[in-house]
């Protein structure tokens, strides 16, 4: 079976003018490896901050200019060059996005989901279709009308979604669903992600909330100052001594259900020589210090970790 | 499309009244007292060269009030105002309401053309910059907007007249209509060929400002969410300057067009003057240094009127068109 989406040691930097002409090459994401399938959610987890909407942005390829990538992805066993994006990206790949400031506040949501049409024809096929979703979703037709601010919350991010699932797309990258709703609405995102997996298609989740990321996706990959440290089983997470990294453990033990166990120590913001998690690790070596241990299959569970790289150059 | 409810704009047609009728009071009343304490003296400026004898000087004055105080002279001409009268234009020996509606009239198609011509071209260049920035045409644009906005209007006026008139020799030096031909018997063509060169020089000066406004307003939206969002669900790059850029740009533009109207009337009078164009302009330059006073005072409360009509209309647009703003003080 090919994978949906593969993307295989991605790494974005920016490049910035610090103090004067200098030019300094900040990475904001490093070496990032990650399959989604279909009929399968993947969740991105990580602090607010560390750079996981910029996957999403380069995976529709609407990085900013002065934006470095490295690295592969590949839709469908192709690969996903700027082309196939814009080719691809609306259609087949589309992007739930975070808040109701990604709709243009003057234009009426109707006419926004429905968006650029070549002619008359176009523009009334999808809006038969943007009927069909909207009532789906439990909008009714006075809310074809409402302009971007008169949505209340959880209306806006089913409109959000609505706008996604116009053209059917495979891929859905939900980027920071669940901020700022209430208990109720988060509820009911979990269950309509969830619900586009049951019809065949691939998710990729990008999120800061533990327990929303938990909920919903089948693969969880944790995400650390810019690098990919782990990628386990949701099932997985239950228990911690399924888990490897000893930054997943200390997450999962920091949950106030499972002892609420606050570990000190900052990430590290910029670039290190290093394990990223050196500084704060419990059970660092000499050589974490200024080696970065690659993304390793063990058993089936993907670590970055030089415990289990050496372990699995043994075996 | 736009629902108005009758009730809402009354109640906001009066407000604005109100406040039209402070502004008119306070101005007709500093702008009279300003004049009263320069020094001219409106019984000389009658008279002029003609000589008369102290006791029909005195007459005169006495005819005229000089004799009363300040707050009597005010309060007279407050009532007068009231009454519908502004007096009597010296210079051209009829009232001054006539002179200004005679004026304004020529003015009104200068500005009117003017201002059209600076707003869609003005509009239209600050979005192919602001579309396009960084590229060579928005450092062009940029660049000319630049020059403009730093040369003032009446040594643009100059230069278009030299080039034109002088060198080109396309068009005539001045006047609205040509020399020994009365106004009764110019034919459109005419006088249409007799604006073009005052109209283009007036929008000429508005461009600059509302393209480089534009254009900020236009890079800032390329800049927001829901531009970014509107390219990752693969509209084409013209499309959503279409769909969204103008759409989202063209509310404030408009404002801001409407807002320059003082702007307009100021670069009229320049305008009128370098090309001999006779409209309020020239009538305000006259009235100025001819110390005709009725119509001077006059002009200033037109052309706050005109202003604040401007103003209106600006504040009208946001309330009606808006989304944001219409309903929001719905009961």
């Amino acid at each position: 079976m090919t994978k949906l989406l593969e993307v295989n040691n991605l790494s974005i930097s920016f490049t910035q003018y610090v103090q004067g002409l200098n030019r300094h090459d900040s990475k904001v994401i490093s070496d990032l490896s990650i399959d989604v399938n279909e009929n399968e959610i993947v969740a991105i987890l990580g602090s607010s901050g560390s750079g996981k909407s910029l996957l999403a942005h380069s995976l529709l390829g609407i990085l900013p200019y002065n934006s470095n990538v490295s690295g592969e992805i590949k839709y469908k066993g192709d690969i996903l060059d700027q082309d196939l994006k814009e080719k691809l990206r609306g259609n087949e790949i589309c992007l739930i996005p975070q808040s109701v400031n990604f709709l243009d506040p003057l234009m009426k949501v109707s006419e926004q989901a429905i968006g650029e049409c070549k002619d008359e024809k176009e523009y009334n096929e999808k809006k038969l279709r943007q009927r069909e979703i909207f009532t789906k979703y439990g909008l009714d037709e006075s809310v074809d009308n409402l302009y971007p601010f008169e949505l209340s919350g959880g209306m806006a991010r089913k409109v959000l979604l609505s706008t996604a699932l116009l053209d059917d797309p495979k891929l859905l990258i939900a980027d920071e669903p669940t901020p700022g709703l209430d208990a109720k609405s988060v509820k009911e995102t979990i269950e309509d992600i969830k619900n586009l997996k049951e019809h065949g298609k691939g998710v990729l989740l990008i999120t800061h909330e533990i327990d929303v990321a938990l909920k919903t996706a089948d693969k969880i990959a944790v995400f650390y100052s810019g690098h990919v440290i782990e990628i386990n089983k949701v099932g997985n997470f239950k228990n911690v001594d399924n888990l490897l990294h000893p930054y997943t453990k200390a997450l999962i033990t920091s949950l106030p259900k499972n002892g609420f166990n606050l570990t000190e120590g900052v990430q590290p913001l910029g670039d290190v020589s290093g394990c990223p998690y050196y500084q704060n690790c419990p059970n660092r070596m000499d050589k974490c210090e200024n080696n970065i241990p690659n993304l390793v299959n063990h058993n089936g569970v993907f670590i970055r970790c030089f415990d289990f790289e050496e372990a699995n150059d043994e075996s | 499309m736009i629902k108005i409810n009758n009730k809402k704009l009354a109640k906001f047609l009066g407000f604005k009244a109100i406040r039209l009728l402070i502004l008119l009071i306070v101005i007709a009343a500093i702008s009279f007292i300003m004049i009263q304490l320069s020094p001219i003296d409106p019984v000389k400026a009658y008279l002029g060269q003609r000589i008369v004898s102290q006791q029909q000087l005195s007459i005169i004055g006495e005819y005229w009030g000089t004799n009363l105080s300040l707050g009597e002279r005010v309060l007279g001409w407050l009532q007068t105002l009231a009454s519908g009268s502004m007096g009597f234009s010296l210079i051209y020996r009829v009232p001054v309401t006539e002179v200004i509606v005679q004026k304004f009239t020529a003015s009104l198609t200068l500005m009117v053309v003017s201002w059209l011509i600076s707003g869609v071209v003005g509009f239209g260049l600050g979005i192919i910059a602001g579309a396009k920035e960084g590229s060579l045409a928005d450092k062009a644009i940029k660049t000319y907007c630049y020059i403009l906005q730093s040369t003032p209007t009446f040594w643009i006026g100059l230069v278009i007249l030299m080039v034109f008139s002088v060198y080109l020799g396309w068009f005539p030096i001045g006047l609205s209509v040509p020399i020994g031909q009365l106004s009764d018997t110019v034919t459109f063509w005419q006088w249409l060929y007799r604006l073009i060169l005052p109209a283009v020089t007036l929008s000429i000066v508005g461009i600059a400002s509302l393209t480089m406004y534009t254009r900020d307003k236009l890079i800032s939206v390329k800049k927001s969410d829901y531009f970014l969002f509107a390219q990752a669900r693969g509209e084409s790059f013209w499309g959503i300057i279409k769909n969204h850029g103008i759409r989202n740009v063209l509310l404030p533009a408009i404002t801001i067009q409407f807002l320059s109207f003082n702007e307009l009337f100021g670069g009229t009078i320049l305008v009128e003057q370098v090309f001999a164009y006779p409209g309020i302009g020239q009538a305000t330059v006259a009235a100025g240094l001819r110390s005709d006073v009725p119509l001077l005072l006059g002009i200033v409360i037109i052309s706050t009127i005109f202003v604040f009509v401007g103003n209106l209309l600006a504040d009208m647009i946001y309330k009606y068109v808006d989304p944001r703003l219409r309903g929001e003080d719905d009961e």
